[in-house]
């Protein structure tokens, strides 16, 4: 089991209230990502779960127990550090039976249990090593190692992967991915990488500035973002943005069209520009266009093969039924 | 990589810094142990001769020996039992946030700069003097009869004055220790159930091991050769019983004037040193590699 719920959190530091009050849920079993830029409050709201932080007002429930006053330890939650936060001092063997040393547990229980870990981690080889000598994914495997001993009802994340280099991170994101599937126990994944919240989450919490800004599963927020923010912060490379007249014939004051939903011709199309900069990645060229009468710059999502050079003339038309129309205070419309 | 050349160069420039420091050490050891081969008393001179080991074997069979061996190692053992217990616990409060903690830690390094002469001074006359201390008033306060320190346990009395000297060095180092330690560890160890006791054996302890380590082994280097401290307090006594090696040595040569058997006294000290030193590196020195 492990559901939590969050009733009118809210926390303070001193007199800066980093989160106004707020209310979610999460069911047991989901894999749920907050993302958001930095300082949106994303580990603040984490530690509040975990019980770092005193929540100032509000209630959280943990399978629906009361646990908004109740220590990090007694509230079954385990947590997954951005530096790891491994025992320098211990063994690896050590530092993943901690949490069942504390809990009391007989030393052959502890035993099977670490090397039943160890197994799934793949770590059984370094069990007898410190932290130290160890690879930055050995090292983010071995706290993982540590929270899953546990049994508990929830995992917490904050940005585990983000000391990572880019090929480990696809890889220990297939892993995590992997373990919840294996586990289906609630995990609570903190991470200002859309794509990691993309690629991995049931559940996606949009935060900024301490507030949620929408919840809902990856394509609910690709295909009908409820805001702005969330339009330009879901997606890769970001929504292109146009306002004014255009906006205005299609009934809205701002419109956004992702990159992929642009058509890209040499002859005709609905807005005229200037390629500027183009990316090839071989697989697709990102074209970044500059639109004629100063309405600004477009990223166009083009096939691999395209050949468009510098200062070339093109004509982008947009796919009518994707594009998504906000009001002046930046709500989508429907 | 060095070159060559730079190589030649840097032991050039080297050497006379080298030179000077052998000269510095070479010279009174080479002289200290030419004394301390000779029959050498100042109040007979010029009948200086050649004794061999007689020296040597007088200082090791003299009864005093054992006893200011046993009271140096007392005294090294008790102040470093003193200073680091209480300093770990002076800097886990140091280490809390609490209202004017920054003149708390200012006042806290005061003791270190006062001359060892001096504490030890208002030590004996301030606090423990059985008529006029505070601490005889104190005990009067609370009726109890006023303890006279320095005649009934004196060699504990130094100890007490020596800790309340060092006492700050081993909370400042271990403060900064402490404040090198990532709260994230210990974060962790609470979400895994740790309680604060847990926390402090198992993450804070051996996080502080290293700083530990450094301070027994600078803390020792002093503490074998105190000497103010029991000069101007107990002279050593009652009879040999506040007495450690650096003293005795001192007693034989400028009280007795026993020149040869001070040096030897001198080299002896500087084996004891030495095993003392090994046995230390032996016990804790790995906790220094990284
Ligand atoms: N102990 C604290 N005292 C005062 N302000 C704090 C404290 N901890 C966090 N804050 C503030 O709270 C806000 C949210 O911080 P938080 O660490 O939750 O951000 P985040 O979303 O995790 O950012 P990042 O992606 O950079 O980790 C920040 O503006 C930060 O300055
Ligand atoms: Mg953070």
């Amino acid at each position: 089991m492990g559901q939590i719920r969050l009733k009118a959190v809210s926390k303070s530091f001193g007199d800066v209230e980093v989160i106004p009050p707020l209310d979610l849920e999460i069911g047991d079993g989901e894999f749920v990502v907050f993302v958001g830029p930095s300082g949106c409050g994303k580990s603040t709201l984490l530690r509040l779960i975990a019980g770092l932080e005193d929540a100032t007002s509000g209630c959280i429930e943990i399978d629906d127990v009361d646990a908004t006053i109740l220590a990090p330890a007694k509230r079954r939650l385990a947590m997954v550090f951005q530096s790891y936060a491994l025992y320098p001092h211990m063994t690896v063997r050590a530092n993943m039976a901690f949490p069942l040393r504390m809990a009391g547990i007989e030393r052959d229980e502890r035993k099977k249990k670490v090397e039943a870990a160890a197994r799934v981690l793949n770590l059984t080889e370094y069990l007898d090593r410190r932290p130290g000598q160890l690879s930055g994914g050995q090292r983010q495997r071995v706290a993982i190692g540590r929270a899953i001993v546990r049994e508990p009802a929830a995992f917490l994340f904050d940005e585990p992967l983000s000391n990572l280099d880019a090929a480990l991170r696809v890889n220990m994101r297939l892993e995590i991915s992997e373990l919840h599937r294996n586990l289906a126990t609630t995990m609570i994944y903190v991470t200002h990488d859309q794509v990691e919240a993309m690629t991995m989450a049931e559940k996606i919490v949009v935060l900024q500035g301490g507030r949620i800004e929408q919840v809902g599963s990856p394509l609910d927020l690709y295909h009908a973002p409820c805001n702005v923010f969330v339009a330009g912060f879901i997606g890769s490379p970001r929504m292109n943005f146009i306002s004014g007249a255009e906006a205005a014939r299609h009934g809205a004051s701002t419109i956004g069209i992702r990159p992929e939903h642009l058509a890209i011709s040499n002859e005709e199309g609905t807005w005229q520009g200037r390629v500027g900069i183009a990316e090839h990645l071989g697989s697709e060229t990102f074209l970044h266009v500059h639109l004629a009468e100063d309405q600004g710059t477009f990223t166009v999502r083009a096939g691999g093969d395209v050949d468009l050079g510098h200062d070339e003339t093109v004509h982008l038309t947009p796919d009518a039924s994707r594009i998504h129309r906000f009001d002046a205070v930046g709500q989508r419309l429907a | 990589m060095p070159t060559q050349h730079s190589r030649v160069t840097a032991r050039l420039m080297m050497t006379p810094a080298v030179l000077l420091l052998l000269g510095w050490m070479l010279v009174p050891l080479g002289l200290t142990l030419y004394f301390s081969l000779l029959r050498y008393n100042l109040l007979m001179p010029g009948m200086e001769q050649w004794t061999g080991l007689d020296n040597y074997r007088y200082f090791l069979t003299d009864p005093a020996f054992l006893d200011a061996l046993r009271n140096t190692l007392l005294l090294v053992g008790g102040v470093l039992v003193i200073t680091i217990t209480g300093g770990v616990l002076l800097a886990l409060l140091l280490d809390q946030a609490f209202w004017g903690r920054g003149i708390v830690r200012l006042l806290m390094i005061a003791p270190f700069f006062i001359m060892p002469t001096v504490s030890a001074l208002v030590w004996k006359n301030m606090f423990m003097n059985p008529v006029t201390g505070l601490l005889a008033h104190a005990a009067k306060v609370v009726g109890l009869e006023p303890f006279d320190f320095l005649a009934v346990a004196p060699l504990f009395s130094i100890i007490l004055m020596v800790s309340w000297q060092w006492l700050p060095f081993a909370t400042l180092i271990l403060l900064t220790a402490l404040q090198s330690l990532d709260s994230e560890q210990l974060e962790a160890s609470e979400m895994d159930g740790a309680n604060s006791l847990d926390r402090f054996i198992f993450i804070v302890l051996p996080h502080l091991a290293r700083a530990i380590t450094v301070v027994i082994l600078i803390q020792t280097i002093f503490l074998l050769s105190i000497f103010a401290e029991i000069l101007v307090t107990t002279n050593g006594g009652p009879g040999t019983a506040s007495t450690n090696l650096t003293f005795q040595i001192y007693a034989l040569s400028l009280l007795q004037f026993d020149v040869g058997g001070g040096a030897a006294g001198g080299v002896i000290a500087i084996i004891l040193a030495n095993i003392v030193a090994i046995f230390l590196m032996r016990m804790i020195g790995r906790n220094l590699d990284a």
